[in-house]
């Protein structure tokens, strides 16, 4: 047992009167790939959310319970939610990249914490981009918009802009939906590569992906987290009946 | 054929009839002000009519760059005034407003298009020109004036227009870049403005189009001297003005050359909606 970098203890969330999470608890473990799963609308992406405060931008949302990060309750009145985000990047379920160059994708994280050396700044982006291996195929085109990549350029190059903040944990909200099953496979092996460096969340809704990419798959059903363990376990014992169904495919 | 057929056929004979009488008004108008107008250009030269500095009809002076520069100066103050106003509107009622606000707010913006245009000359009257007398000094109708005015009315143009700018870049952008630690405020700078700039652009050039089109409130305001203005304190007139306040006693010559005047602010119009078409479409592509 590794220490966790994640603690979140008895999270409720509403949206309004719609209670979207109900007393979740889990850890997550430091560089480990947790998997979430569960049908649509079960709360999963609304859970990722909440480990970065990125439900803040919806009007409306109430939050019970605790979320530790580091130790430190990430909903406690004064935390510094920039350095947060930092921390806790988090990867689309769309590519995102900005309609600007791949290189001002890369360090746009890095001009907007304040960073403005240059050698950092274009060292960061080769090595960020070199971790997610575009940094060959696209050294030479560095100025090119980000529009005009492949899907799963864009996702890559999406990661990459995450990894030049240097965060410690990467949330992953279905990072692969958008993608065919070659580029998905690569990416999948990208994160098995990532999780060296840093702690990974993924939410996903392709069992398989999970059974092969995690170490610790959670699976959500109407908002409440039914069961919690290592993935081999949750896949080949589950201990509730529940998760049973939905990954024998009786439901969901 | 039946019945039924026929009353279709008939029926999209009438719309198609009425859809084209639209259509042709447009053309009508267009070829009225250009035969009346040009003609009169041709006489005395072009150039006579676009560099010409005095403007005494009856005396067959028909200088017109007065009038152009004026109407330049106006709408460039306009811009100056009302654009920032518009962006910050824009942005506050699309980034920061909670949706209750925005359900309050845009409705009001919207509100002050349908003030009529004699409304906002009458306050400039007496609100804004004794403000600009008193403390600024000079006659009070003046660039300035009219500028300060004709910022507020291009107001609901640039907000409703740019507003859909911001709105068509995509949300997961906004996601993106917050969820890489930005403040609101970098991401607006950084990413919805290089986004959004086509239709921001769109945005200023029909508020210009609007500005320069303007007729009652700017001769409430402006002074009318057809001179080129020296200072923003000094009077101004505008081509608009220029046929608006003549036309009703013109005669002969003189009316060609108001004609004439209605072609350059057509030409200038028009080069205005061209180009704003021509940006949005290309933040379509």
């Amino acid at each position: 047992m590794t220490t966790p970098i994640i603690e979140v203890k008895t999270l409720s969330l509403w949206y309004g009167k719609f209670q979207a999470l109900k007393d979740v608890t889990i850890d997550v473990e430091i560089n480990r790939i947790t998997a979430l799963i569960g049908p649509s609308g079960c709360g999963k992406s609304t859970f990722l959310r909440t480990l970065n405060r990125m439900n803040d931008l919806i009007e409306g949302v109430r939050i019970t319970g605790t979320v530790l990060f580091q130790g430190r309750a990430i909903y406690a009145k004064g935390t510094d939610l920039l350095d947060l985000r930092q921390n806790v990047g988090m990867v689309f379920q769309r590519p995102n990249p900005f309609p600007i160059s791949v290189a001002d994708n890369v360090t746009y994280g890095l001009r907007v914490h304040g960073i403005t050396d240059r050698t950092v700044r274009d060292e960061r982006l080769q090595r960020s981009l070199e971790a997610v291996h575009l940094w060959s195929e696209l050294k030479d085109g560095l100025n090119r918009n980000a529009l005009a990549l492949s899907s799963e350029q864009q996702q890559r190059l999406c990661i990459a802009r995450l990894i030049a903040v240097e965060p410690e944990v990467l949330l992953m909200d279905e990072p692969c939906s958008a993608l065919d099953p070659i580029a998905t496979a690569r990416i999948e092996e990208l994160m098995a590569e990532l999780k060296k460096l840093y702690t990974i969340v993924i939410v996903t809704h392709n069992m398989q992906q999970a059974a092969r990419v995690s170490d610790t798959t959670g699976y959500f059903l109407l908002g409440e987290l039914i069961e919690v363990g290592p993935t081999p376990q949750v896949f080949t014992a589950p201990r509730d009946s529940r998760t049973e169904d939905y990954i024998t495919g009786r439901f969901g | 054929m039946t019945r039924l057929e026929r009353n279709d056929r008939l029926i999209r004979l009438g719309l198609l009839m009425i859809a084209f009488s639209a259509v042709s008004i447009l053309i009508v108008i267009t070829l009225f002000i250009f035969s009346e107008g040009t003609p009169i250009m041709f006489k005395y030269g072009p150039g006579r009519f676009l560099f010409g500095l005095d403007w005494y009809p009856s005396e067959k002076a028909f200088g017109l760059l007065p009038m152009i520069v004026g109407s330049f100066f106006v709408t460039a103050g306009a811009l100056l005034v009302g654009v920032p106003m518009g962006l910050a509107c824009a942005i506050v009622l699309t980034q920061f407003a909670s949706k209750r606000v925005g359900r309050i707010l845009k409705p009001v913006i919207e509100l002050l298009a349908g003030i009529p245009s004699v409304v906002y000359g009458f306050i400039g009257i007496v609100v804004i020109v004794p403000l600009i007398r008193e403390n600024l000094g000079g006659p009070g109708l003046s660039v300035l004036a009219a500028s300060l005015v004709l910022g507020v009315m291009i107001l609901p143009t640039v907000i409703s227009i740019s507003i859909d700018a911001f709105q068509a870049v995509p949300p997961t952008y906004r996601e993106g870049s917050i969820a890489l630690g930005a403040t609101v405020w970098q991401t607006i700078r950084m990413v919805m403005f290089p986004a959004a700039r086509s239709g921001i652009v769109a945005a200023v050039i029909l508020g210009m189009g609007r500005a320069i089109g303007e007729t009652m409130a700017v001769i409430m305001i402006a002074g009318n001297a057809a001179a080129i203005p020296g200072s923003p304190l000094a009077p101004v007139r505008t081509l608009t003005s220029n046929i608006a306040l003549e036309m009703g006693y013109a005669s002969g010559e003189h009316r060609e050359a108001l004609f004439a005047t209605g072609v350059i602010l057509f030409v200038i119009i028009m080069a205005l909606n061209i180009l704003a078409n021509w940006t949005s479409a290309r933040r379509k592509r």
